[in-house]
């Protein structure tokens, strides 16, 4: 069926993935999930807190049949530690997915592309399905397509910035040659931003702060899953080409005199 | 028997393996995944697996994040 995604041997309807940090609260996010019908959520590994183990945990709260989970290596500056953090993701037992992310900033989270392509290699060789978080570079992805993982999720522009898609033209290449989904990841703002993604053929988005930081978190997921549908419906449909001048809609014939 | 355990000193009697060290901080029933002097530990392998002075262990679990 033309609409689902596939990625390595799963299959999803829903072509928005969600991110689960920077919730107010548990309740809303747990709306804002159902809500988003996302099938795909993401995850960070960290140390458990163990002066207070039994803090609320969102993942305990989720039935984990329901959703497939994909962590990431956020954290991760090296290939090395990228790989060490999905190693332990995957040990859990939950999930053989990994979002691999080596950043190569501070200031700007912007993906290290040598560390990225280096730890999605290992990862890949290990058995894992891998999806990489990439700077929207169509050189890198056909690279990191080449040593063989699942989807390719260039950043629309930085983490959290809300910015939307700096770089259509390098998406729109990215898109055209690629032989595994690609997935816009990172810099999503509003719902005309993951739209657009969609139109430009992407074949999923995957946000966090657009949603999580919204004003309310709940309509956002809402309005991030009827946009995503709606971009990829449009996609589907071609759009007309742009026109210089205009063309009128009803007949120039028959005119009353 | 002085380990690391997620960064943190701690000294410990009467713990002699990783059941025993979840079963100290009260994790049994919790979704984790544990690494000892940076090797993970099969589930499995919990109550075979000795605790040793000086051990790193790292203790880790699922956080909200994108």
């Amino acid at each position: 069926m033309m609409n689902t995604l596939k990625i390595g041997t799963y299959e999803f309807t829903s072509r928005l993935l969600l991110g689960t940090g920077k919730f107010a609260d548990l309740d809303t996010q747990s709306r804002a999930v159902e809500v988003s019908e996302a099938e795909i959520l993401t995850f960070a590994v960290r140390r458990l807190n163990l002066d207070n183990p039994d803090e609320p945990n969102f993942l305990e709260k989720l039935d984990l049949k329901t959703y497939t989970l994909l962590p990431n290596t956020a954290g991760a500056y090296t290939a090395e530690e990228a790989v060490r953090i999905a190693r332990l993701a995957k040990a859990s037992g939950l999930c053989d997915m990994i979002k691999v992310e080596v950043i190569g900033d501070q200031r700007t989270l912007l993906p290290d592309p040598i560390g990225t392509l280096e730890a999605s290699r290992i990862l890949v060789e290990e058995g894992f399905t891998v999806l990489t978080y990439t700077n929207d570079d169509p050189i890198l992805a056909r690279r990191l397509q080449e040593v063989g993982v699942h989807a390719v999720m260039p950043g629309a522009s930085p983490i959290g910035s809300g910015q939307g898609i700096n770089n259509e033209n390098n998406l729109r290449f990215i898109i055209e040659e690629a032989k595994v989904p690609i997935i816009v990841d990172a810099g999503i703002g509003s719902p005309a931003d993951a739209a657009k993604a969609m139109e430009l053929g992407a074949d999923g988005v995957l946000l966090n702060t657009a949603v999580a930081l919204a004003d309310d978190p709940v309509l956002m997921a809402e309005a991030m899953k009827l946009a995503i549908e709606a971009g990829r419906k449009g996609f589907l449909a071609g759009r007309i080409p742009k026109k210089r001048y205009a063309s009128a809609s009803s007949p120039v014939e028959g005119m009353i005199e | 028997m002085t380990l690391q355990v997620n960064g943190k000193t701690i000294t410990l009697t009467d713990v002699t393996n990783i059941s025993g060290l979840l079963a100290f901080y009260q994790l049994e029933k919790k979704i984790l995944v544990v690494e000892r002097n940076g090797e993970i530990i099969d589930r499995s392998n919990y109550a075979d697996t000795p605790i040793m002075d000086g051990d790193r262990i790292e203790i880790v679990h699922f956080v909200g994040g994108g």
